[in-house]
């Protein structure tokens, strides 16, 4: 059975007009993200792949080609709430505790008191942040607090989850351990995941799909289908297969620089 | 207490001045007092005499000091806390009258903020005229204010509030057009990400965001209003108001009372100001954004 995409673009483009000419951040760029999957965007800086991210979350427009996300455009799914995005950075509002972060989309989406009470505690159990409701974001670690922002992200139950290099900022252990527990809560939520990154190992552990991106203009230069299980306990980093996957995507990213 | 030392410092450094300066200018007074009754004044006599003249040139602190206890404490002790000859009096009434003028021109200044953050036609249009707004000297506006509002039957505490206002809104609206523009990218494509109205994005985000910079717009504000306060005083023909002791002070040669009634504006300022930076501290702390 085959069932429609969860997002599609087909020849997508973007050229931002700058004063040293035309940059094309994006160019013919054609993808399909199934429901359940999760993909990861990888790539040099100036491949496009948040500027990608960005277009599916309607925070910038095509300037061709067309992008539908859950069968409707962007800028639908935008304003349907179709999903959360975590930025690189937390964004923890530092005069809200954890919950009052947490409830803030809530807030704005109009949903009652007891809703937002029950999902703050969801969402808090499922990052593993459980009892840190009343703190306040610099009673927090760095990686404490990129949970809570993918809480806040969750926190609405959108069934697509953006996340633009979330860990970017984080140390190599706590990134480990933060990769673990994402992959806890796909398998949990079953949600559509787009998550960009530019760490190898990070894309090929996690990942169902792995697309890999180069610069001037932005393009897909290679798309990956993970074959790892989709149990992964951090060693399985060891396994052939993971190194295999992990030098086709090298060798992905070589090849996209070598047209420089 | 670190800080003790330095701050000795400079306070005797400022009084070791302030009567070297007493002597050196009321010198000649003294010789012309002694040249009159045909003496010889050594130099001790000549001191003295420069530190109690009736109205001497520079008045030294200590007789600045006596007037402002004759006028404040020594009043209350008496009773007659508020009556005319009262310092208090004439402070209350220049206090009444800045924070009149401090609110309106907080009210103002943030109302003139979000128009300017929110709507292009008012960033590009009203910005210039508050900027030459403040290029016109105040001392020649305030007499014009005053009449303008008595000829509509206006008088009293409102139009001198109002050019308290018409100097303590321009920090406010500097600082607040700042504060709400605060926020950065990643915050305000967050709130697009929610789908959240403009309403929302201003009170949940770009208000708070803006609090810091309200305050230091609120500490240059208030001192501003202080100043409209006492220059509003002055063309209203010395009634009352420590504006009123200034203009009167100098009317009649009464240095002692001038100098008495700055140093109480100072210190009202100072006090003002303390005041806002004790409330943004209490408030920055509860919203986590002290610095």
């Amino acid at each position: 059975m085959t069932t429609d995409p969860v997002i599609s673009a087909k020849n997508l483009s973007l050229t931002f007009q700058t004063n040293d000419g035309p940059v094309h951040a994006l160019k013919d760029v054609n993808l399909e993200i199934n429901k359940g999957d999760f993909v990861s965007f990888i790539g040099p800086s100036g491949c496009g792949k948040t500027t990608f991210l960005r277009v599916m979350a309607d925070l910038e427009k095509p300037t061709a080609g067309e992008i539908t996300v859950n069968g409707v455009s962007a800028e639908d799914a935008r304003r349907a709430r179709a999903y959360g995005y975590v930025f690189q950075h937390a964004g923890l509002y530092p005069w809200r505790t954890i919950g009052g972060n947490i409830r803030l989309p809530l807030e704005i989406m109009g949903v009652s008191k007891s809703e937002q009470d029950a999902a703050v505690k969801e969402v808090l159990e499922m990052v593993h942040l459980d009892g840190f409701e009343k703190k306040y974001p610099w009673q927090l670690s760095g990686g404490m607090q990129q949970r809570a922002s993918i809480a806040r992200a969750l926190a609405f139950h959108a069934d697509i989850l953006l996340m633009d290099e979330p860990f970017g900022a984080l140390d190599e252990i706590v990134r480990d351990h933060l990769n673990e527990q994402l992959l806890e809560l796909w398998a949990r939520t079953n949600k559509t995941i787009g998550f960009v990154t530019h760490s190898i190992p990070e894309a090929v552990y996690l990942s169902t799909k792995i697309v890999v991106m180069s610069p001037r203009p932005g393009r897909i230069t290679d798309v990956i289908e993970s074959t790892l299980p989709k149990e992964r306990p951090l060693e399985i980093r060891d396994s052939p297969e993971f190194i295999e996957i992990a030098h086709r995507v090298r060798d992905g990213l070589r090849a996209g620089h070598a047209h420089d | 207490m670190r800080n003790v030392l330095p701050v000795l410092t400079v306070v005797i450094a400022i009084f070791v001045l302030w009567y070297a300066g007493a002597v050196a200018l009321n010198a000649a007074w003294a010789h012309d007092k002694a040249k009159r009754a045909g003496v010889e004044l050594t130099t001790s006599e000549l001191i003295a005499d420069t530190m109690s003249q009736k109205k001497p040139k520079l008045p030294p602190p200590h007789q600045v000091g006596a007037e402002i206890w004759k006028t404040t404490g020594a009043m209350v002790i008496k009773g007659k806390a508020f009556s005319k000859r009262s310092l208090l009096y004439h402070t209350g009434i220049t206090l009444s009258s800045t924070l009149l003028g401090f609110a309106m021109g907080t009210a103002l200044g943030i109302a003139l903020a979000v128009g300017i953050v929110y709507n292009r036609t008012m960033d590009m249009s009203v910005m210039p005229w508050v900027i030459a707004s403040q290029t016109i000297p105040i001392l020649a506006i305030a007499p014009m204010i005053i009449v303008v509002l008595n000829a509509v039957g206006i008088s009293g505490l409102l139009p001198k509030a109002v050019i308290s206002m018409y100097l303590s809104f321009f920090p406010v609206v500097v600082g607040m057009v700042k504060g709400l523009r605060s926020p950065d990218h990643m915050q305000l494509d967050q709130m697009k990400t929610w789908n959240a109205n403009s309403n929302q994005e201003f009170w949940k985000l770009r208000l708070p965001s803006s609090m810091p910079y309200l305050f230091t717009s609120l500490k240059i504000a208030m001192a501003a209003s202080l100043v409209g306060a006492i220059v509003g005083e002055l063309p209203t023909g010395a009634v009352a108001g420590l504006g009123a002791r200034l203009l009167g002070g100098s009317y009649y040669g009464q240095t002692i009372q001038i100098w008495s009634a700055l140093l109480v504006a100072a210190a009202l300022a100072a006090g003002l100001v303390g005041l806002i930076g004790l409330f943004q501290k209490i408030v920055l702390k509860r919203m986590g954004m002290a610095r």
